[in-house]
């Protein structure tokens, strides 16, 4: 086997004033082709940097410093513009991470391959019109005829992918980067295009250099697999001595924070009280136009669902399965449509806003983005007593309050002081937390709330929330996408699709014996399902 | 007592180490060429309208049919409201009434200045006010910004030439007038900014916190609109002081008699062929003020706009 890429002591430095002063040091691996090497890391760790450096896409403040990055035993370190533009596509290519912004909105798909064909092959009009079709039944789209004249908005997310892969590969190139392929995908369609990229791979001999910061895809796909550190290359080696036998603490840390698939066994009293319940609860979007024809969205219909004290219920789903919605609705962000929402007994679905009001301090919600969730404007001290001051604590008690709550989301009380863009996602994520345990709330919602962390955050993030839990003996509804998150963290789970809850009851049965149709393909499509990590 | 536990912050520590140090958004506005070029000219501009009556200027109001139509440089008399002729050089050259321009176009300043703030201040506070209300009460949106289009659809120039036509003649009309034209735009941006900011989560959590809507419109909405706020200002500042020399210039401004850069040139347009100076140098000043407004507007912009910064 032949060495498609080579990366020797590649060094891309970082402008002047950054937290490091390179983004990247001393990092050597090679990929040989029909391999797949998995570039893995948390944010900030360097990876999509490599891949830009290895592209000639680098943007002009960081320079290649040193080492050496041979395609196909050519040095391209430092290859003129021409010639790196006449390397892309036709002998190493790019495959990003969302596939919406990737491609031209007003191009149709079949001219975007097309685009890619006339720069770099001597081809007539008919052939390349074969050339598209033939690429686009390989990446097993359905009717290629339709999708070549379709523009991107008409596809699916996991469509415009497909496409980003064909144009991709249309020319056969030696070397294919995905960066993050898969990250902005639901977890059935990413196992689709997970096994198509090991599928085309292994039929065209194609390296890959696969980037990703997800242990289970890494699991799924990788022959290899390199570790990243601040931009430092801590491990590199086959996937089986990675994943199971981690040499480096960084690697073992990082592993070890990868949730289980496997539901923990904890014993849910099943006569603690009843906190939450919700009813047949609906919410329907109308579209009223003047003209044309009324158009109805169910976000979420007939949704019953039953919340215990010191209990966690989680629910899960994909984009657009209405898991946000129910979690809205609870909070009565939006108003639901049908059946009622008992919070302690009291139907709270229809409560104005005077009378819901003195409500809202027993639900609490933690969002998904950390970046959003906090006024930039304002001072975490500002954030957290906001909630106690508008219910008439004294601002003395609500300062005290604040400050053993810091204690408690374990940071220093002294943070109170600074605005929020001096922390980072988990920091943020644990100021929200505490914003939300100010209210003393008897239900805290988290919904996707350690989605966008890095693992290992994610798993201290977790943790915390577990404590918390059970310190206060705290209702929590937990909104996920990652079936890894909800075995961990839910003691009920109840599974959505298209609105409607499919498969409702405890964590060890709906994981450990999944009834409905549509829970076991998602539960099939769960990354690296089946491979055992190390253990931490 | 026990020090804290080491335990307890080592989760802090540990992504601390991640922590991109971000600066404040002051620190970059300071090191931004385009916000020091602008604001020094500006800060230059602040202290000779300050201090117009000591930098060898007479008052602006005097003439003296003995110096008329002096060349810059140009040595004369001029009479003192008590009578009293005095030796005067004119730095910038004299006026058909014999007046000396330099004076009348430091003085005129002053009038620049005051009327580019107080217009952007203005139509910024108005604008605010409707846009708030127009982004936030959703029932009042519908007429609010009807009306808006509809004072959009008349040229600004035409407005304020109404306007001041209607009542008389002052500083503060012409602030008035030519802030009106102003404020639909501001309501705009404002309206703009509230939409998208009202869904943002904090705002959620805000609702969610028991947070009333007044405090949540003017403690988590209104402070996030400052930073393309102030760029809008300094750009209608620059129109505003453009705005009220044409006015001048047209003769429907400030009387003739007070010194505005628009009417030393209206006074110096009939002999332009012969004394080009009479317009040079008020134009000269007008054209730098409104250059260094916008430099500086550009600059604020491009620090403190979330969508530029992302580029650097």
């Amino acid at each position: 086997m032949s060495a498609v890429l080579e990366v020797r002591d590649l060094a891309i430095a970082l402008p002047a004033g950054s937290d490091r002063s390179h983004a990247v040091s001393r990092v050597s691996f090679t990929v040989t082709s029909g391999e797949i090497v998995c570039l893995v890391g948390e944010s900030g760790s360097g990876k999509s940097v490599i891949a830009q450096g290895i592209m000639g896409l680098l943007p002009k403040g960081l320079p290649v410093t040193a080492g050496t990055i041979l395609l196909e035993g050519e040095n391209i370190t430092h290859a003129p513009p021409e010639r790196l533009r006449a390397l892309r596509a036709a002998r190493m290519s790019m495959v990003f991470q969302e596939p919406m912004t990737a491609l031209n909105p007003v191009m149709t798909c079949g001219e975007q391959i097309e685009e890619v064909l006339r720069e770099h092959a001597a081809l007539g009009p008919a052939e390349r019109r074969a050339k598209i079709l033939a690429i686009l039944r390989e990446v097993s789209l359905p009717d290629p005829e339709r999708i070549v004249a379709a523009y991107p908005h008409q596809l699916s997310g996991g469509q415009r992918q497909r496409i980003m892969i064909a144009m991709a590969l249309v020319l056969e190139p030696a070397l294919l980067i995905a960066d993050e392929p898969t990250t902005a995908l639901d977890v059935t369609t990413q196992a689709q295009i997970l096994r198509l990229i090991a599928d085309l791979q292994s039929r065209h001999g194609t390296g890959v250099l696969f980037i990703t910061h997800d242990f289970g895809v890494v699991a799924e796909i990788a022959h290899r697999v390199a570790v990243l550190r601040l931009g430092e290359l801590v491990e590199l080696g086959t996937k089986q001595d990675v994943l199971t036998r981690p040499q480096h603490a960084y690697t073992r840390m990082l592993i070890g924070s990868v949730p289980s698939l496997r539901p923990r066994t904890r014993q849910a009293d099943a006569n603690a009280p009843v906190v939450l319940s919700t009813h047949g609860l609906g919410k329907t979007y109308r579209d009223r136009s003047w003209f044309g024809k009324r158009r109805d969205v169910r976000a979420a219909d007939d949704v019953t669902l039953e919340i215990r004290r010191g209990q966690t219920l989680g629910i899960v789903g994909e984009s657009g399965s209405g898991k946000s919605t129910v979690a809205r609705c609870v909070v009565r962000l939006i108003d639901p449509t049908e059946g009622d929402i008992r919070l302690s007994g009291q139907d709270i679905a229809r409560l104005g806003a005077a009378a819901l009001r003195p409500l809202r301090r027993k639900v609490q919600i933690v969002f998904q983005d950390p970046y959003r969730s906090l006024n930039p404007r304002r001072t975490v001290e500002e954030a957290v007593i906001e909630g106690p001051l508008n219910y008439g604590v004294p601002r003395r008690e609500a300062l005290e309050r604040a400050r053993r709550l810091m204690e408690l989301v374990r940071m220093d009380p002294a943070v109170l002081a600074r605005y929020p863009h001096q922390f980072s996602g988990g920091q943020r994520q644990r100021i929200c937390i505490a914003r939300a345990l100010a209210m003393e709330p008897e239900l805290l919602i988290a919904d996707e709330a350690v989605s966008a962390l890095d693992v290992s955050v994610q798993a201290q993030v977790l943790e915390l929330l577990e404590e918390i839990r059970e310190r206060l003996s705290l209702a929590m509804l937990f909104i996920t996408h990652d079936l890894r998150v909800a075995a961990q963290i839910c003691d009920q789970v109840a599974v959505m699709s298209q609105g409607r809850v499919v498969e409702y009851g405890p964590a060890a049965s709906v994981f450990g014996a999944p009834r409905h149709e549509y829970t076991r393909a998602l539960f099939d499509a769960a990354p690296g399902r089946g491979f055992e990590f190390a253990a931490a | 007592m026990e020090t804290p536990d080491a335990r307890q912050y080592e989760a802090l520590s540990v992504e601390s180490a991640a922590v991109v140090r971000r600066e404040s958004a002051w620190q970059r506005v300071k090191r931004n060429w385009s916000v020091r070029i602008g604001g020094a000219v500006l800060v230059v501009l602040l202290l000779v309208a300050l201090i117009a009556p000591f930098l060898g200027t007479v008052d602006p109001t005097l003439f003296d049919a003995a110096s008329r139509d002096l060349l810059p440089g140009q040595a004369g008399e001029i009479t003192t409201l008590e009578g009293e002729t005095v030796k005067h050089s004119f730095l910038m050259g004299s006026d058909s009434f014999g007046r000396d321009i330099y004076s009348r176009v430091v003085y005129g300043t002053r009038v620049s200045l005051i009327v580019g703030v107080a217009t952007a201040l203005l139509a910024l506070a108005f604008g605010i006010v409707l846009g708030l209300s127009a982004g936030y009460l959703r029932w009042l949106d519908g007429i609010l910004m009807r009306v808006m289009d509809g004072i959009m659809a008349i040229p600004a120039i035409l407005i304020a030439i109404s306007l001041v036509a209607m009542w008389k003649g002052s500083l503060l009309t012409v602030v008035i007038a030519i802030a009106i034209p102003e404020i639909p735009r501001v309501t705009r941006l404002v309206r703009s900014l509230v939409l998208t900011i009202r869904e943002e989560p904090y705002v959620e959590a805000a609702l969610s916190l028991g947070t009333p809507t007044w405090k949540i419109m003017f403690s988590h909405i209104l402070p996030n609109t400052v930073a393309p706020l102030v760029v809008q200002g300094t750009y209608i500042c620059a129109a505003g002081i453009l705005t009220e020399a044409i006015l001048s210039f047209l003769g429907v401004g400030l009387p003739p008699d007070i010194p505005t850069w628009g009417n030393v040139m209206a006074e110096g347009r009939a002999q332009f062929n012969e004394y080009p100076h009479n317009i040079f140098f008020p134009g000269i000043f007008l054209a730098a003020t409104v250059l260094a407004v916008n430099i500086l507007g550009d600059g604020l912009r491009d620090t403190l706009d979330p969508k530029m910064a992302k580029r650097v």
